[in-house]
């Protein structure tokens, strides 16, 4: 474990990512540490969620060229539900909506599965719901939510404070938030900052991508990468995202062209 | 929560693996007519059973008409295969008993009984299922029925046919045949030139069964067919529950199963059918399985009666069934919950009819269909309002969900309405497990096998509802078990 803590939590190297023919990302480099908080910043088509989402595995995301080890391991070569067990979790921009299937139901099968990969028990039902009441309001949302479907007839809001509840209920050891802040009003964007920080402590690391400064208000990052058309062009601390929203992306574009 | 399995069985991870787990043969003697049907087996089937004399009138004229249909099937439905060869199967096989037949438990072959415990349905006193009365009916005959004596106590008749014929002759006269008459369909027909058993009940008035009852129907011997013939009669004001459950060993060549279900509820009486089918669906290439033609219809008789169908259907090659109710009765009520799975080359065409001949007569359809591998699924139902129905309402839902790219689901509604006053809806959508949904799944840590089964379980969920709870949970076990292999 020493060893392993040692280790970068995620250790990006060169990362080409294309969708269809076209390709997103050309070259990514990124180390984030355990304990660390790191915002990706960038313009609307700069390759942002693409990071995210290719790190999680997502299937038309294909990996033209490039490494990635989380915590020391090859996560390209897992599956998608592998790389979730071991910890990675992806907070969905777009949260898909499940008919039928009971949230709570969905989220006990997804601690369950976690569960059994790290050689434990099954969890009872009672203790699952113990576990969801305390995260229900550790995270502050709607208890109601967890007795409906998945996501369904959800507003924009609930289905982002659905997947910070889920968060919350797995604990990852690397946290990757997908414009989690985009369309929320400034009470949900409170709750789920506040999720958010709940959750950090010095064993894990949160990725954060956004368009806007204004979470960053709520969740101070360590680091502030500037993502423009599928490269990291700068790199800096919680001061460049003041920067960015003072200047603008085009700013960023003029001083590295 | 029970453990018990009523039609699955008790699955562990390592047999999930495998493939039809119902498909073991029981080893036990048999004995059967010859091979095809003629009015000679009409005859012996007839006298087997020591039958009076009406009854084997009904059903020589029902093989006369059936003759004059000149084997010619109907063809309308969206199911190929080949001609079935009429001839070429035995019409009557029964487990060798006894000369008078057992007496009761104890004189059952004890082979038979460790088969049925095989199948997770336990007939010995000691075992039996809590709160299950069950009919277990092999091939053509009813081996056992268990809680009778209870059941007895409360005036309700539940016993095999035969025994119905022998003991209460007058009501089997009064009903059989009265919701569908020899003369309704092929298939019915054929079951009434030959059934053999199947189930009767029957709820005096003001009685509301306390128990489920339930049949087991198993087919066992090989290329036979299995025509039975189950009758519910619920008096005035009474209640039944009643469940079947179906299963079959695993051949290499098709069986048939032509079956006929009467329903009748009389004022203010309840009747709740709920069938988990889970015949031979043949292998992964198509062979084998069993070709399921059945003919199930209730009549809500009276005022204020209802009749409610539940059908989970994941089994059978060939299915085609339409259980029906025809609303008589002023202000009853009809419903129809179906989920129909299919899977590699599975074909189902079924659905329901609801005829409103009362006034204010209610009728519910929720349909679902699954599709998977190369399978067929169609839902075929029929909505009539008759000119004397004023006031009535119906209610219609299909839901298709398809899973890969290679199967196909097909929705034919029919609608007739002869009386103003009707109101009707009908709501039909077709979906796909989406990569989408799935991937979301497997972000979560939930593997694609589960997930399929997780989605699929979800779009199920309004109808695993209507089941009694143990069904549910077999029921949803089955789906499990049906799609295994197919995706991930």
């Amino acid at each position: 474990m020493a060893n392993q803590a040692a280790l970068p939590m995620l250790q990006v190297t060169d990362l080409r990512v294309s969708v269809g023919d076209q390709e997103i990302l050309k070259g990514v480099n990124l180390t984030v540490n355990a304990g660390e908080v790191h915002a990706i910043m960038g313009p609307n088509g700069s390759g942002k969620s693409t990071l995210a989402n290719s790190l999680a595995g997502r299937p038309e995301y294909n990996v033209v060229s490039g490494q990635v080890l989380y915590q020391g391991e090859d996560l390209l070569s897992l599956e998608p539900e592998d790389r979730a067990r071991r910890g990675l979790f992806l907070a969905f921009q777009y949260p898909m909506e499940l008919p039928g299937v009971r949230a709570w139901q969905f989220l006990k099968a997804a601690v369950d599965a976690k569960r059994q990969h790290n050689g434990d028990e099954e969890m009872s039902a009672r203790d699952f719901d113990q576990y969801l009441k305390e995260k229900v309001s550790q995270v502050d949302i709607d208890p109601e939510l967890s007795r409906r479907n998945v996501n369904e007839g959800f507003s924009g809001g609930e289905k982002k404070r659905n997947e910070i509840l889920q968060m919350a209920m797995l604990e990852p050891a690397l946290a990757l938030l997908d414009e989690t802040d985009s369309g929320l009003d400034i009470d949900a964007l409170r709750i789920v900052s506040d999720g958010v920080n709940k959750l950090r402590n010095p064993s894990n690391a949160v990725v954060l991508v956004t368009h806007y400064q204004r979470i960053l208000n709520y969740i101070t990052p360590d680091f502030v990468h500037v993502l423009v058309d599928g490269r990291i062009v700068r790199s800096g601390g919680a001061d460049l995202a003041h920067e960015l929203e003072e200047k603008g992306y085009d700013w960023i574009r003029e001083t590295v062209s | 929560m029970s453990t018990q399995r009523i039609i699955s069985r008790n699955t562990s991870s390592e047999e999930l693996v495998s493939d039809y787990k119902w498909g073991f043969t029981i080893d036990i003697e048999e004995e059967s007519a010859p091979k095809g049907l003629n009015e000679d087996i009409v005859r012996l089937i007839s006298s087997k059973k020591e039958e009076p004399e009406w009854l084997l009138e009904w059903r020589l004229k029902a093989f006369r008409h059936w003759m004059r249909q000149n084997f010619e099937e109907p063809s309308w439905a969206h199911l190929h295969h080949p001609t079935i060869d009429f001839q070429n199967i035995h019409y009557y096989a029964a487990p060798k008993v006894k000369e008078d037949g057992p007496k009761s438990l104890d004189e059952v072959d004890p082979e038979l009984i460790e088969a049925f415990n095989k199948l997770g349905i336990p007939l010995d006193e000691q075992k039996k299922m809590t709160g299950v009365a069950v009919d277990a009916v092999l091939d053509s005959v009813s081996v056992a029925t268990t809680y009778q004596d209870m059941l007895e106590k409360s005036g309700i008749i539940f016993c095999s046919m035969s025994e119905a014929v022998k003991n209460h002759p007058e009501l089997v006269r009064k009903y059989l045949g009265s919701v569908v008459p020899y003369t309704d369909n092929f298939y019915a027909t054929l079951n009434s030139a030959v059934f053999s058993d199947g189930s009767f009940a029957y709820i005096p008035k003001g009685v509301r069964c306390p128990i489920e009852l339930m049949t087991y129907f198993r087919i066992n011997a090989e290329e036979s067919g299995q025509f039975e013939r189950t009758l519910i009669v619920a008096e005035e004001a009474s209640y039944v529950s009643y469940l079947e459950g179906c299963t079959a060993p695993m051949r290499k060549s098709t069986q048939l199963h032509a079956a006929v279900v009467e329903l009748v509820a009389l004022d203010d009486a309840e009747i709740k059918y709920s069938t988990l089918q889970n015949w031979f669906p043949g292998d992964k290439e198509g062979n084998g399985g069993v070709y399921n033609f059945v003919t199930k219809r209730g009549k809500a008789a009276g005022r204020n009666s209802k009749i409610s169908w539940t059908q989970v259907e994941t089994g059978s090659a060939i299915t085609w069934k339409y259980p029906s109710v025809v609303l008589q009765g002023d202000n009853s009520v009809g419903e129809f919950y179906s989920v129909a799975l299919v899977n590699n080359y599975q074909q189902a065409d079924t659905g329901t009819k609801m005829i409103h001949i009362g006034k204010n007569t209610k009728s519910t359809i929720v349909a679902k269909g699954i599709s998977a591998g190369k399978a067929e699924n169609t839902y075929r139902g029929l909505v009539k309002i008759n000119a004397s129905a004023s006031g009535a309402k119906n209610f219609t839902q299909c839901d298709s969900l398809l899973v890969g790219d290679q199967c196909g689901a097909h929705t034919v509604p029919y609608i007739e309405v002869k009386n103003p006053t009707a109101q009707m809806e009908h709501e039909a959508t077709t979906s796909k497990v989406s990569d989408d949904q799935l991937f979301y799944c497997q972000q979560r840590g939930i593997g694609v096998e589960d997930a399929h089964y997780m989605i699929i379980n979800g779009f199920c969920r309004g109808i695993f509802q209507e089941l009694p709870f143990e069904f549910a949970m077999e029921a949803s076990q089955l789906l499990k078990v049906s799609l295994e292999g197919t995706v991930g």
